[in-house]
């Protein structure tokens, strides 16, 4: 996706799965990630079937993603601020403490090349 | 923070915003909560730092929403953005979060104002990354200014044609609007054309959505039909059966579905309001009286979320509850907010008059809502494909609740916002019975997930 006009607001740098993007102040998570030209950002905790954004509104729950360390986040709803890390969830939550990663599937298919 | 409030209003869109405003200017203590971070509701969404450029794409009805935005601004209503509500009962506590923090709110009345959300569009493939809604698309240029080359649209309703004519204004070519309205709509909706002529300036206004399309020669399909998306990944293509039953097939990965929008009810369900089934809109609609209270005594619901009306008719509503409400907690007597209301009434009455012709000309292909391919995912969240369904529809499963136990269909984070609608048609039609007798699921709180964390930090109550 890319930008209407050139945009005056301040540019915030966040990252996803240790990758910087810069987005900007206002936009949301979601926004964020797709203006990369990003599609999809988490897998399903079912099958790890890629996903993104759907509605934009916080009514599907497709675009849920670990804030700064905290899971199943509504990239939609929340504004990006700056140094926030943002992580790609993928199938279901481990729910064994010995993990040392909670949101990383314990059971199910494992998609490829994400981490 | 103050934890009870005589008029808790829950949404900030064009109902809540009036309904607040009003409520507070006769000096009532008005909490307004909204989940966005900023006032204006989808449709005057990021109203106040929207730029000259983005109104001028954005168009003239959405300027409309200033003034309403302005108002609260002016008002001494206790504004609290990014705030989830994620539980309303019939005691009127509402269980609200923000910043991590949840909290419980009392209110002697409550009005609801949680607006809609599109139709689900259960195809093959629409679950697909690069697949969103027209809203979303509408939501991505109004927030962030972002749009999308090359993209197409499908299905329909008003804002589908709406947002493909901002893209155009926006300098884009969307790749193609594929049309979904069925031509056998037409005979019904012209039958109440003539009371839509009230509204002929709405009627102008999508016609210019029409011109803009038409001379934009982008392409346009009407009367398509069989929509599925292909893509392994993501979506690559689109395929379906154009006016004359051809296949047909345009490749694209960006793809934005719409066929209407509907109540947002989970709020209003969960708090036990009473709700019934509208067949001409085709969803569930809270049973509200003349002042938009609810069947549970202290809680009113507005807008959208009380039947699809549009942003005008909102407005009006909301107006209406507030006085009604503010006659209930004795700031004025019945004749005088009966007199109050008047304006607002007539207002409604003509908003409501062209609702008839576009409910029935915009109604969604049965084919769209209800799906027939099996292997169609009608439960996003937990992956359920029509074949699950009537799977457990053959196995005996009576209901909508019923048939979650059996395949965990409305089970997932979403809580059946995506399917419910679908499940409830799907089961209508594979059992003959009307929607209102097969029902929909029970809901119950929290409708938005909070932590347990925030649970446990919420304080004991007395009893």
């Amino acid at each position: 996706m890319r930008r209407i006009e050139a945009v005056d607001r301040s540019i915030v740098k966040i990252f996803f799965d240790g990758q910087l993007i810069e987005a900007y102040e206002g936009d949301s998570v979601a926004a964020a990630l797709l203006s990369t030209g990003m599609k999809s950002i988490r897998d399903t905790a079912v099958t790890a079937t890629p996903r993104g954004p759907f509605c934009m509104m916080g009514v599907c729950f497709d675009c849920l993603v670990e804030i700064d360390g905290l899971p199943n986040r509504q990239a939609c709803m929340i504004q990006v601020y700056d140094g926030m890390v943002v992580e790609r969830q993928s199938g279901a939550a481990a729910i064994a403490s010995d993990s040392p990663s909670h949101n990383k599937q314990s059971t199910g298919k494992q998609s490829s090349g994400k981490t | 923070m103050k934890s009870h409030a005589q008029i808790a209003v829950i949404g900030a869109g064009p109902a809540g915003l009036a309904a607040a405003t009003k409520a507070s200017s006769q000096g009532a203590d008005v909490i307004l909560f909204d989940e966005q971070p900023a006032p204006g509701g989808q449709i005057y969404r990021a109203v106040e730092s929207a730029t000259a450029a983005q109104k001028k794409v954005l168009g003239t009805s959405y300027a409309r929403g200033e003034g309403l935005v302005r108002a609260l601004r002016e008002s001494s209503v206790d504004y609290r953005p990014a705030s989830t509500i994620w539980q309303l009962t019939a005691e009127r506590e509402i269980g609200v979060s923000r910043d991590g923090a949840a909290g419980i709110v009392t209110a002697d009345r409550v009005i609801v104002a949680g607006g809609a959300i599109e139709r689900p569009f259960p195809i093959p493939g629409w679950t697909l990354p690069g697949v969103a809604t027209a809203g979303a698309a509408q939501i991505l240029l109004k927030s962030s200014g972002l749009v999308s080359e090359g993209a197409i649209f499908a299905g329909s309703g008003p804002l589908l044609y709406l947002v493909v004519s901002q893209y155009l204004r926006a300098g884009l070519r969307p790749a193609a609007l594929i049309d979904t309205t069925p031509r056998s709509n037409r005979w019904p909706a012209l039958k109440k054309f003539a009371a839509a002529l009230k509204r002929w300036d709405l009627l102008v206004e999508g016609a210019g959505w029409m011109r803009e399309i038409r001379q934009a020669s982008i392409r346009v399909e009407r009367a398509a039909s069989d929509l599925a998306i292909e893509g392994s990944d993501h979506a690559e293509a689109i395929v379906f059966h154009d006016g004359h039953g051809k296949p047909q097939r345009i490749t694209g990965d960006r793809i934005f579905l719409h066929q209407g929008v509907v109540p947002n009810v989970n709020l209003t369900m969960s708090a036990g309001c009473r709700h019934h089934w509208n067949d001409r809109q085709l969803c569930w609609v809270p049973d509200v009286d003349r002042w938009y209270g609810s069947s549970l005594p202290g809680i009113s619901i507005i807008g959208d979320g009380a039947g699809i009306a549009g942003a005008v008719a909102a407005e009006a509503a909301g107006r209406i509850a507030a006085i009604g409400v503010l006659q209930e907690l004795g700031y004025s007597d019945a004749p005088t907010a009966d007199k109050q209301s008047e304006p607002h009434r007539r207002k409604l009455a003509q908003e409501n008059a062209i609702r008839p012709f576009l409910d029935l000309w915009f109604r969604p292909n049965d084919a769209h809502r209800i799906p027939d391919r099996p292997e169609t995912i009608v439960c996003r969240c937990e992956e359920v494909t029509a074949g699950d369904l009537r799977q457990g529809i053959a196995l005996g499963a009576p209901g909508p609740n019923q048939l979650k136990a059996f395949c965990r269909a409305g089970m997932g984070p979403c809580q059946g916002r995506m399917c419910g609608l679908t499940v409830t048609e799907l089961l209508a039609a594979e059992t003959g019975k009307d929607p209102e007798a097969v029902g929909y699921y029970r809901l119950r709180p929290p409708v938005k997930p909070l932590t347990l964390g925030e649970l446990a930090a919420l304080p004991i109550s007395k009893e």
